[in-house]
């Protein structure tokens, strides 16, 4: 199954739906790929909306902490919404569940970035 | 296996397959599926590095007791306590260096073997409620 993204603008908040699979390879280079031209078209609140993405390997996990660390070092905010039950024992696990700030629900997490 | 991304989606999805066979649950059966990928990865990415004249072996197991994944590459070979903790605080934000402790976290045991060349791994995941398991438990 391949990776699809699809972004959307929401308040001055970029909001990318993303389904499938974040896995090394196809997936992880769509995510590393929407980043880029995200943050080069000067986004600075981005919210990844993880609710479709059906699975993710150590490489999808790698991509999404650069992705973390690229928008922080634009002086951006990256969040997460909609993580599956795999997708948060995943970070759990790798205790990386209390380093992104993970949202339940769409508007709260919209207003949850700081202006 | 040749050495591409291509043996270790069809790994992955052999695993899955026996791990239903054997009786374990979905999040389980996820588990193995998710260890066999990452074993993979590391036998044609880091091991074989993609060479097309590098081959990876896989042997898969099941006796309703337990499942036995072998994975064997020829690449240059793995230290494997060398691999830094990648849950420490230093660490927790590089964007490798996870797949061997993912491994480790889902199955109940994983054996390395130095190969001339290459790295063998072995991993065992135990079918709950059996006699294997509960010996386990009792240790």
């Amino acid at each position: 199954m391949t990776m699809k993204a699809s972004t959307r603008q929401v308040d001055g908040v970029t909001i990318v739906d993303l389904s499938g699979r974040i896995t090394l390879g196809e997936g992880s280079v769509v995510l590393r790929d929407t980043i880029k031209d995200l943050l080069g078209k000067g986004a600075k609140h981005i919210l990844l909306n993880l609710g479709d993405v059906s699975y993710i390997d150590s490489s999808g996990i790698g991509e999404l902490v650069s992705a973390f660390t690229s928008v922080q070092r634009q002086g951006g905010e990256l969040k997460l919404l909609h993580l599956t039950k795999k997708v948060h024992d995943l970070l759990q696990i790798t205790k990386l569940y209390t380093v992104f700030d993970v949202q339940e629900e769409e508007a709260a997490a919209i207003k949850a970035f700081s202006r | 296996m040749d050495s591409t991304l291509e043996s270790v989606n069809k790994a992955e999805e052999m695993a899955g397959q026996l791990a239903k066979e054997a009786g374990f649950d979905e999040d389980a059966r996820d588990g193995i599926a998710m260890a066999v990928r990452e074993a993979m990865i590391n036998a044609v990415l880091h091991g074989n590095a993609y060479d097309p004249d590098k081959r990876v072996n896989l042997s898969l197991e099941q006796n309703g007791r337990e499942m036995i994944v072998t994975i064997a590459d020829e690449g240059k070979g793995l230290e494997p306590e060398e691999i830094p903790d990648p849950l420490a605080p230093e660490n927790l934000m590089k964007q490798s260096g996870r797949g061997i402790f993912l491994i480790r976290a889902f199955m109940d045991e994983v054996r390395f073997r130095k190969l001339e060349p290459g790295t063998e791994i072995t991993l065992i995941k135990r079918v709950p409620g059996t006699e294997l398991d509960r010996q386990e438990a009792s240790t």
